[in-house]
């Protein structure tokens, strides 16, 4: 029953959540979960500009999600628009550029949709490689600019004020974002790359007490949504990507749920 | 610095602590922001040891002063000098810690550096949160948050504590309270203080050095001098002047009862020309 693709894209997928999970948590600590959604957004541009120059697509796309951060984080300086708004231009303009440009390259052949919601079945072992190589270093990565990453999430000020160059650490959590939707955008597709981000993330809070606790924990919550989607999807034969992303919802709902039984426990508990 | 010239009789120990090589200095001091000034030649030391508090209304520079102080900010004009390695501990105006970050209070304690088990505990229990260790900082009252902020600062055993108004958010009954301890611990730890404040009376009875800003020096020197300079009575009002009574300052209604110091525009700056004018005159630079 567990046929070799089936077993590469599990490995892949929990590869990808063990790294999306710590990262996400910082997403949604800095409120920067429409920024993820933009940045995502225009991978496909660069699946787009890769294929046109026969270049890999995963290094098109980390390359193409990192300008577009970048040219965020300028425009944001000018302060020309608010931030919403620019967030909002540069998401779908940068989808319908990539759009466009796909439909203008006719003699390719290329399966729009499993790049917009994941492939299942195209799950390489060079794509395994790439995930667990890429999302080594990303970790290794966000380790080192940990604390003044951490303590600019807190108060930029602060950690300026006590010489942690955070905004140093902000630029590299950035391309660490862009290096994670290259390697992600295999298993959940662009469109969702945003939720196996965030969705952990936000389960993960229910149950930690530090932040340190929060990433490990998103991590797992992660992983979990990854297996529990995957066999849902071979089990029901729905699309892979959607069927990872319903899973990390139903386990977010029923952490929701053991939350509040636990409130309402808490509240008899005091009752005299 | 700009200092008066009765200030060192009233204050021996401010003079002995001049001899040594200033923590920060600052000469002729701007920031620009959109094409407006939002403060201007500012002249500033701070001597190891030394109190310096900044007083003005909302909007005269205060924050910004500090936050080119520190180099936070980029400054347009002037030149700002401090001590290499010079270890800061900040304490700063807002922060809001988002609720989606669990973090407890001894957590908050190593944010920007590592610290072991008992120097936690220590500065905790000195200033008298040890007992709320294991609480999400978001739990804390207005007052508990900003000693746990102050124990943040003070557990790098700063050469210079900056406190960007430090008691908002906190009760009269407790504003006493946290002076006094911030007090406690400056004689125990001997570090200089950077102070914004707009409680003017108990500040003012602790520092060695006042500077009034309005977008520039209005006036500096001791506490005694400024409350009786001409310039600090224009810009807080004469009830103002009653140096240590029991005095909370309504800064909007001071601001706009004064109507050529709102915003910094034009008019701004021909009142800033006028006030250094008359500044000059009765002081000389010290420094």
């Amino acid at each position: 029953m567990l046929d070799d693709f089936f077993i590469r894209a599990l490995v892949g997928g929990i590869g990808v959540a063990l790294v999306a999970g710590p990262l996400g948590c910082f997403i949604v600590w800095r409120r920067m979960a429409y920024f993820g959604d933009t940045m995502a957004h225009s991978a496909l541009l660069g699946v787009a500009l890769a294929l046109f120059l026969e270049v890999n697509v995963i290094l098109g796309v980390f390359a193409i999600a990192a300008a577009a951060a970048l040219a965020l984080v300028l425009l944001q300086r000018q302060a020309v628009l608010p931030t919403d708004a620019l967030l909002g231009i540069l998401s779908h303009s940068t989808l319908a550029l990539g759009l466009v440009l796909v439909s203008f390259m006719a003699w390719l052949r290329i399966d729009l949709l499993s790049y917009l919601f994941g492939d299942l079945l195209a799950v390489s072992i060079l794509d395994i490689a790439l995930i667990y190589g890429g999302g080594f270093a990303v970790l290794c990565l966000l380790a080192i600019i940990w604390r003044p990453l951490l303590a600019g999430t807190v108060s930029e000020e602060l950690a300026a004020a006590e010489a942690l160059n955070p905004e140093r650490a902000r630029l590299i959590f950035m391309i660490l974002m862009a290096a994670v939707i290259a390697i992600a955008m295999k298993i959940v597709g662009i469109l969702l790359i945003t939720s196996l981000l965030i969705i952990p993330a936000a389960t993960a809070r229910r149950f930690a007490g530090a932040p340190e606790s929060m990433a490990l924990t998103a991590a797992g919550l992660g992983a979990l949504a990854v297996i529990m989607g995957l066999f849902g999807s071979l089990h029901f034969d729905t699309p892979s990507g959607p069927s990872v992303v319903v899973a990390a919802l139903v386990i977010f709902l029923l952490s929701l749920l053991s939350q509040s039984f636990r409130w309402r426990g808490r509240e008899i508990e005091r009752l005299p | 610095m700009m200092e008066l010239d009765d200030q060192g009789a009233s204050r021996p120990e401010v003079r002995s602590a001049t001899a040594e090589e200033p923590l920060v200095e600052a000469k002729g001091l701007g920031v620009r922001r959109g094409g407006l000034w939002l403060v201007r030649g500012v002249d500033l030391t701070i001597h190891p040891g030394e109190i310096v508090t900044l007083i003005g209304p909302n909007g005269s520079g205060k924050s910004t002063t500090v936050k080119a102080l520190l180099g936070i900010m980029d400054t347009a004009e002037g030149r700002v000098q401090r001590r290499n390695d010079l270890r800061i501990g900040y304490v700063p105006q807002r922060l809001s810690i988002d609720r989606t970050m669990p973090l407890t209070v001894r957590r908050l304690m190593t944010l920007t550096g590592r610290h072991s088990g008992a120097e936690i505990d220590t500065a905790l229990s000195d200033v008298g949160i040890a007992h709320l260790s294991s609480r999400p900082v978001q739990q804390l009252s207005g007052g508990e948050f900003q000693r746990a902020l102050l124990a943040r600062a003070l557990i790098r055993r700063p050469q210079l504590l900056v406190l960007d108004e430090p008691v908002q958010g906190v009760d009269f009954a407790g504003e006493i309270e946290l002076y006094e301890l911030i007090h406690d611990i400056r004689e125990r730890l001997g570090c200089a203080i950077l102070m914004i404040s707009h409680d003017l009376h108990i500040v003012m009875g602790q520092t060695d050095t006042v500077i009034c800003l309005n977008g520039h020096v209005c006036c500096s020197g001791t506490p005694q001098v400024v409350t009786a300079s001409p310039e600090y009575r224009a810009l807080f009002g004469t009830r103002a002047a009653s140096a240590l009574a029991i005095y909370r300052h309504d800064h909007d209604h001071v601001h706009l009862a004064d109507g050529s110091v709102v915003g910094h525009d034009d008019g701004h700056d021909h009142r800033h020309d006028g006030h250094e004018r008359k500044v000059s005159k009765e002081e000389f630079d010290a420094g």
